[in-house]
């Protein structure tokens, strides 16, 4: 695609295609864990006795429970893994939308999320990604490219909504 | 005895207790290896300057949330259950900043399934630079013994709009 394409054009047929589509649908690589629980309220000195004092927990929370904001956190890919080819990435759409507008940098700018029923240690969660929209060419302080929106969707292992995210991000080639 | 903050305590207006953090590299990279996020503009300061035109590496999304959260719910405590989350991110955070978390109650209501809420406003600043802007709506008990946690189904609508059949305080 010629850089005329990306900044000016169309948004190509490929990609319009995806909007409103459920794509890779996976299960979480492992159960939800309170090590990483651990790590992420040490992340933020969140000391909240949901995460800390299993009283508390039980009387609270009726058992332990995940932090809501970690939601993502289950299924972003590993740096490797065995037999893996090529880089697995976190939110995937958002990767293939750089790559098909040729827009070799992106940042994410807004981040909305719905939090249902808790995540807790031991549930196995399903996650799938649709793409809402693809904006006109924008220029800002950082380039010129596209916005797009990514609705990222989370059961858990009964099929119950555990969360929904919408992620905004700036697709852009740096000012030359 | 944990501490509970009920929502007829709370006002629209209120301030929040402010928080403050210096931020170090260690902040940066604890929090990206805490939410999985390998990206290396949140650990290699060559990657981020030269490829995102950053000055340094910087907070990255998720564990902004994470941060957030911690905010809004060292407030509630830990009967304060989270509904919504939405920010905007309008600069970055880096390594040698201090950022500074202030909170406001923009509005009190209970929704038709008596559901207490509070929607808040927190703004994470560094100096006079507003880095990030998010708005929250979190559940908080009605009266001593209610438990927002105990909600589900019909009776927890974190993402329905506030109409008339809530009652606004």
């Amino acid at each position: 695609m010629s850089e005329a394409d990306t900044l000016t054009g169309e948004v190509p047929q490929e990609v319009r295609g995806w909007i409103g589509q459920k794509r890779y649908e996976q299960e979480g690589e492992f159960d939800v864990e309170r090590g990483y629980i651990y790590t992420s309220c040490a992340s933020v000195e969140n000391g909240s006795p949901l995460f800390w004092d299993e009283k508390a927990a039980n009387e609270i929370t009726s058992g332990w429970i995940a932090p809501p904001s970690m939601i993502s956190v289950w299924f972003r890919p590993h740096a490797f893994a065995p037999n893996r080819t090529g880089t697995a990435q976190p939110l995937q759409v958002h990767f293939d939308l750089k790559e098909k507008l040729d827009l070799p940098e992106a940042i994410m700018t807004d981040n909305t999320i719905v939090f249902r029923d808790p995540v807790r240690p031991g549930d196995r969660l399903r996650t799938w990604q649709v793409l809402r929209s693809v904006s006109e060419p924008k220029t800002t302080k950082l380039g010129t490219g596209r916005f797009w929106v990514i609705d990222v969707e989370y059961v858990n292992q009964k099929g119950e909504s555990v969360g929904t995210e919408s992620y905004t991000g700036f697709g852009y080639k740096r000012q030359t | 005895m944990e501490r509970v903050l009920t929502i007829d305590q709370v006002k629209p207006g209120a301030e929040l207790p402010e928080l403050g953090y210096d931020v170090t590299a260690t902040t940066v990279v604890l929090g990206a290896l805490a939410s999985r996020d390998w990206r290396p503009m949140h650990h290699d300061r060559d990657f981020a300057q030269i490829r995102n035109g950053t000055r340094d590496i910087f907070l990255n999304t998720p564990n902004q949330a994470a941060w957030f959260e911690r905010y809004l719910t060292d407030w509630t405590g830990p009967y304060g259950r989270l509904g919504r989350m939405k920010f905007r991110m309008r600069d970055s955070v880096f390594p040698g900043d201090r950022m500074v978390f202030r909170g406001r109650v923009d509005a009190v209501h209970t929704d038709d399934a008596g559901c207490g809420w509070a929607d808040v406003t927190v703004k994470l600043s560094v100096g006079d630079k507003l880095c990030t802007e998010c708005t929250a709506r979190i559940a908080l008990p009605t009266a001593a013994g209610d438990n927002p946690w105990t909600r589900r189904g019909e009776r927890w609508k974190p993402d329905a709009e506030v109409g008339t059949a809530s009652a606004r305080r």
